[in-house]
């Protein structure tokens, strides 16, 4: 087991590494650039000859790589371009938002998708099922964007349940203790505050959940009916054994190890759903600032170190995902 | 044991879920209940992207500008709703027969936010700073300054020019003197930027103003410019909460003028046009910026305020004559003026009240000609002098942007659809070139001039001919490739440095008519009035030209 962690750890550390290389040239050969952005519409030839001077763009490729690896390696990742703060800085704040929206829709997607899938399963050709499937085939293949739009246009601009954007009430005095808005008022006691949050939260965590959602039913529900036609389940059933005890023992179990995967990969697609989910409602995580920082500025550094991040959240993800593996089904620890 | 682990993993995430929308309704209903009370105090605006900080003399974009211009004041200013140069910070102000020389009387009792006492000195302490400045990171993003001063003490960039600023002098408390080495006809329009605010020297000292480092690819500013900034305007600094996106402003209570009617204001930052509009549906905002032309009746319908500002932009269609030989000969570019049809062009395309541009500034600035050449539509004018300069049925490579939208340019590419199909209309073969706003489309035009013809505007800064016409065509640019024109350089020059205000006046009226018919180096479109959306329950806010709207008149009563 250590092994395979040690092994999957260097994986990661080498795939960071080429990942760098590849993002930093590919920026680097975008049109237009961090240059334009910060002079506007304001830009003379000298400005410009001053600024790149000033940032070094005009020094070969790999002389800027090589500045670049040496300040991350010290834990530098420069300071955003559009705001002057420290990438870091900003990366602290996005995450909260972005990992409390995607918890949050991974919540709905787990808590409603195994119960649907195996409630379609076990009433497999029946209404309930019928119902599950095509729901599920709708919550695939509706856009994200115009999911968000539309629960916007109902929820928020016809029938006012909920708020059009934002992570909190504007003006709102809660304390920011994390950065996860839901977390933090309930550690500071400010009940109002976390209600609030999750007033905001809702309807974004529905559309992002959607998709995942979706996945998770079908998936369940493809893997219980598996299960459920196995011999070792007829073998409990006829040994009369009790429903409940095979439902939980045999079938659940062996049934939600393709769901574990599942989800694990569900959470990396979560954070691509993010970037149009936050841009639909005006969230303040990494998805927004994945847009911002390309279409507005060109913001390098943030770039940088957002697809880092992003890369760094999937491999731990699977990494945890293969781990969770050797903890429902004992075959795989003993390999 | 781990199944029992899985059963219980699926019930809490089922609770969670429960709660959540038990939470949901428990919330909705409070804010139907009563929202209504906490708003007569506070007016929240939606921004449509980040400042960069809150030092005026680093910024140069409208939405730094709006909480800066909340703050801090400059020495003269705009009278409100108008681009009409009035006392600011200085109450009256007068030039010498050179044009060199600008005494500023100063307003009495007025003190910054930290208590210290705004006078000469500290007028010229701000003057002094920004001469004086060092470092390339903070010399390359004093764009506004650059543009007036010309250079600084010590130049970064070896390019520069040198700066025109002299000296400034405290003659006694309320009298500054600032001197410069040639007459500049900007002044005193330039004294208005917000970008020549006057900020506290205290605190300018205290939290390392001056200190703009460059980091990486990247520059960090001062606390000054961050956390700090210290002004004498009608609101404080309350804070900005990145991780919520809002400004807070609050009530300067010894502000020496007009005292805000509202006790804070916060600036909601909302990139997505869409949602702008439904916050502001939702009454959770209660003022947007330049709404999409296309919303501006149905917001209307729906009982919003919205505001035109009266126009002070130009959208032009730009000619590279370097590319297309055809395209230096004057008859080739009076041929395109004809071809368009303007009037049409405003009815169908252009946001309510924009009206046909013949010259490349409003009517509102000095030097205006109401004499000059217009270009009436004409598609046969335009096919006979195609047909004398045989430039029949060429072809143009016509550039545009498709993603970005201005306020003298809401919908780039309908415009460029229209002009396309009036060109084609009279023979020309138009190729259309879309590239990104900042992928490519300033890149090709402005830097290396790739282009025929291109769509492009401005928005004024203040009320001076040389900041419209003296921007485009004050010297060669790779946007019109026009380096042979060197007399109009040469008569743009001439009118900038004329100090008799007669003169000036005759000087740039010369100019216009001149563009218009001697040189046309570009067709002017359209001016186009931005607008600003309130709700019915804000009263006092003056929509500004230069979208310079200051929040201490506005109320916002509860309904």
């Amino acid at each position: 087991m250590l092994r395979v962690i040690v092994r999957r750890l260097l994986q990661l550390v080498v795939t960071l590494i080429a990942l760098t290389a590849l993002i930093f040239v590919w920026l680097r050969n975008l049109p237009g650039g961090p240059v334009d952005a910060l002079l506007g519409d304001r830009a003379t030839p000298e400005r410009r000859e001053l600024l790149i001077k000033a940032l070094g763009y005009d020094q070969p490729i790999l002389v800027q790589y090589g500045k670049f690896m040496q300040r991350m390696l010290t834990g530098d990742f420069g300071n955003s371009i559009r705001t002057g703060d420290p990438v870091l800085e900003v990366l602290g704040r996005a995450f909260p938002a972005t990992v409390e929206l995607a918890l949050a829709a991974m919540v709905i997607a787990v808590g409603l998708g195994i119960p649907l899938g195996y409630l379609a399963a076990r009433h497999r050709g029946r209404t309930l099922d019928n119902l599950t499937i095509g729901g599920t085939l709708l919550g695939i293949s509706i856009p994200i964007f115009f999911l968000g739009y539309l629960l916007k246009d109902v929820f928020t601009q016809n029938i006012h349940w909920f708020p059009p954007s934002g992570r909190v009430s504007t003006g709102l005095d809660n304390t920011n203790v994390t950065g996860f808005f839901v977390l933090d008022g309930l550690l500071t006691r400010e009940f109002d505050a976390t209600a609030d949050a999750l007033w905001h939260l809702i309807l974004p965590a529905v559309t992002l959940a959607t998709i995942p959602l979706a996945v998770i039913v079908r998936i369940t529900r493809a893997s219980v009916l598996d299960v459920l036609n196995e011999d070792y389940v007829r073998t409990a059933e006829a040994k009369g054994l009790r429903h409940s005890t095979i439902r939980a023992r045999h079938v659940l179990r062996n049934g939600l190890l393709p769901v574990v995967t599942t989800i694990g990969l569900q959470t990396g697609a979560l954070l691509a759903g993010a970037v149009l989910t936050e841009k639909v409602y005006n969230w303040g995580g990494l998805g927004t600032l994945i847009t911002d920082s390309i279409t507005g500025s060109r913001d390098y550094p943030v770039l940088q170190a957002l697809i880092l991040v992003a890369a760094l959240v999937f491999i731990v993800v699977n990494l945890l995902v293969d781990l969770s593996y050797a903890v429902i089904d004992p075959r795989v620890r003993v390999r | 044991m781990q199944a029992r682990g899985l059963r219980s993993a699926i019930a809490v995430a089922a609770v969670a879920v429960m709660a959540a929308g038990a939470a949901g309704c428990a919330a909705s209903d409070r804010d139907e209940g009563g929202e209504g009370s906490a708003a007569g105090g506070t007016f929240i605006f939606a921004g449509a992207g980040d400042p960069k900080n809150f030092d005026p003399i680093f910024n140069d974009d409208g939405e730094s500008f709006r909480p800066v211009r909340q703050m801090f004041e400059t020495l003269v200013t705009h009278k409100p709703g108008t681009a009409e140069v009035v006392g600011g910070l200085a109450e009256s102000w007068e030039h010498d027969a050179t044009g060199k020389v600008w005494t500023f009387k100063l307003r009495k009792n007025v003190k910054f936010h930290d208590g210290t006492a705004f006078n000469a000195a500290a007028v010229c302490y701000n003057f002094d700073r920004w001469y004086n400045m060092k470092g390339a990171a903070a010399q390359s993003q004093m764009l506004y300054y650059q543009d007036v001063f010309g250079g600084f003490a010590t130049n970064e960039a070896e390019t520069a020019g040198k700066s025109i600023y002299d000296k400034c002098e405290a003659k006694d408390e309320g009298t500054a003197v600032v001197s410069l080495n040639t007459y500049k006809g900007a002044f005193p329009g330039a004294f208005a930027l917000t970008s020549l605010s006057i900020a506290s020297p205290d605190a300018l000292k205290k939290f390392d103003a001056d200190k703009v480092t460059q980091n990486g690819d990247s520059f960090e500013y001062s606390a000054f410019a961050n956390t700090n900034p210290v002004g004498t305007g009608p609101f404080t600094f309350g804070g900005w909460d990145k991780a919520k996106n809002e400004i807070t402003l609050n009530r300067y209570a010894d502000y020496w003028g007009d005292k805000a009617k509202v006790d804070k204001v916060i600036i909601k930052i909302i990139k997505d046009e869409n949602t702008r509009k439904q916050e502001l549906r939702a009454g959770t905002v209660q003022g947007i910026d330049f709404p999409a032309p296309s919303d501006r009746k149905a917001l209307e319908t729906e009982g919003f305020q919205v505001l035109n500002r009266p126009a002070f932009n130009i959208l032009y269609m730009g000619i590279n004559q370097k590319n297309n030989p055809k395209l230096a000969d004057l008859r080739v570019r009076q041929a395109l003026a004809y071809a368009l049809n303007r009037e049409q062009l405003v009815q169908t395309k252009a946001p309510g009240g924009s009206s046909v541009a013949s010259q490349f500034m409003p009517d509102t600035v000095l030097g205006y000609a109401p004499d000059a050449q217009k270009y009436e539509y004409s598609p046969d004018k335009a096919k006979q002098l195609l047909k004398e300069a045989g430039a029949e049925g060429m072809t143009l490579n016509f550039y545009y942007p498709p993603d970005v939208s201005r306020p003298y340019m809401p919908s780039p590419q309908e415009i460029f659809t229209v002009l396309a199909n009036d060109l084609q209309a009279v023979g020309l073969k138009v190729n259309g070139v879309s590239r990104p706003w900042n992928g490519g489309f300033k890149d090709d035009v402005q830097q290396f001039g790739k282009h025929d013809l291109h769509i492009l505007g401005w928005t004024g800064d203040y009320n001076d001919p040389g900041n419209f016409v003296g921007t485009f065509f004050g010297r060669p640019k790779p946007e019109f490739g026009d380096e042979k024109m060197t007399d109009m350089f040469a008569a743009i020059t001439a009118a900038d440095a004329t100090v008799d205000e007669a003169g000036k006046k005759a000087a740039w009226e010369q100019v216009n008519r001149d563009i218009a018919s001697k040189w046309l180096p570009a067709i002017p479109v359209w001016h186009a009035p931005p607008a600003i959306v309130v709700t019915k329950d804000v009263k006092g806010l003056v929509a500004s030209p230069l979208t310079a709207e200051e929040f201490n008149t506005v109320t916002v009563s509860a309904s």
